[in-house]
């Protein structure tokens, strides 16, 4: 048996924190159209891609309740992104240094 | 162990149904993760012919749905917290509004979709077929994700009607929220997804 009471009792996130995150993801995704109009060549993709994770990472901790749920979650969350990087880092090597 | 426990008759493990849910979103990030090493070794190779196919996109309607998905991902996130404090009207609110931001979403896509048909832009077409092999891939690639993806917005709206349905009938409730939980954890990685999915089709030169 868990202890779902007390599990759930402090879950319940404040709405003002939903609209902060989401203020800074509109917010985001504004530098990122505004950044990508303006011709910074190969460094558009580093800028778009960089601000594309910060994102997600702000979905994953706060919409997906990583930063609220438990810490064995957190760990395999990392564990496959790490696993996806990983998988793109060495196809992409292999392709750029043929 | 407390009395009420006792009186529980039905067998219930919401930290098991949430870790699940969470199995099955790594088979999707897994699943698109490999879209996206597609998409970057292609582009690589193919600089020029994707740069002059995603010029085709229209930006004001790539932000528009970004914006209306993050909206609706923050509207069903706030909608587990209501759940949570008893207001079961705020929560039918949210996820009303999260229903008809997928609905918003879609309707974009028709008529986004609709555009490129209209221009002779759709796989296979013999339009396509004359400008060559890197365009044929971006919009095989274009078209492949981004309805891969507007899939996933079906199955959420499936998700979130079911939860809607849920709370009205009062089966999910402040002490049993798990279903609207994992709903709305779908529903974020439908959002995820598309986080990527905007600046490597939509943005990026």
């Amino acid at each position: 048996m868990d202890t779902n009471h007390t599990h759930e009792a402090h879950h319940a996130v404040p709405y003002k924190t939903y609209g902060i995150i989401l203020a800074i993801l509109l917010f985001l995704t504004a530098i990122s159209v505004a950044v990508t109009q303006i011709e910074l060549d190969s460094l558009t993709v580093t800028v778009a891609i960089v601000l594309a994770t910060i994102k997600s990472a702000l979905v994953l901790y706060y919409f997906m309740h990583l930063k609220f749920d438990d810490i064995i979650l957190r760990i395999m969350v990392i564990a496959v992104i790490a696993v996806l990087a990983l998988v793109i880092l060495i196809t992409l090597l292999d392709y750029i240094y043929r | 162990m407390s009395q009420d426990h006792l009186t529980h008759a039905e067998h219930r493990d919401d930290e098991a149904s949430k870790l699940g849910m969470w199995l099955f979103i790594f088979t999707e990030l897994l699943l698109f993760g490999g879209l996206f090493v597609v998409y970057a070794v292609y582009r690589y190779m193919n600089a020029e012919a994707f740069h002059l196919a995603h010029e085709e996109l229209s930006v004001t309607m790539g932000t528009i749905n970004t914006v209306i998905l993050l909206i609706s991902s923050a509207t069903v996130a706030m909608s587990t917290s209501a759940i949570r404090l008893g207001d079961t009207k705020k929560a039918l609110i949210l996820i009303a509004i999260t229903i008809i931001a997928a609905l918003v979403f879609m309707v974009n896509k028709y008529f986004e979709w609709g555009g490129k048909f209209e221009h002779g832009l759709y796989p296979g077409s013999a339009e396509l077929a004359a400008r060559g092999q890197g365009e044929v891939l971006f919009f095989g690639l274009y078209f492949f994700m981004t309805g891969l993806h507007g899939l996933h917005i079906i199955v959420g709206l499936v998700l979130l009607t079911i939860s809607y349905i849920g709370v009205k009938r009062g089966t999910i409730n402040g002490e049993s929220p798990v279903m609207l939980d994992n709903s709305g954890l779908y529903w974020h990685l439908v959002d995820l997804i598309w986080i990527f999915l905007f600046p490597l089709f939509y943005l990026i030169k």
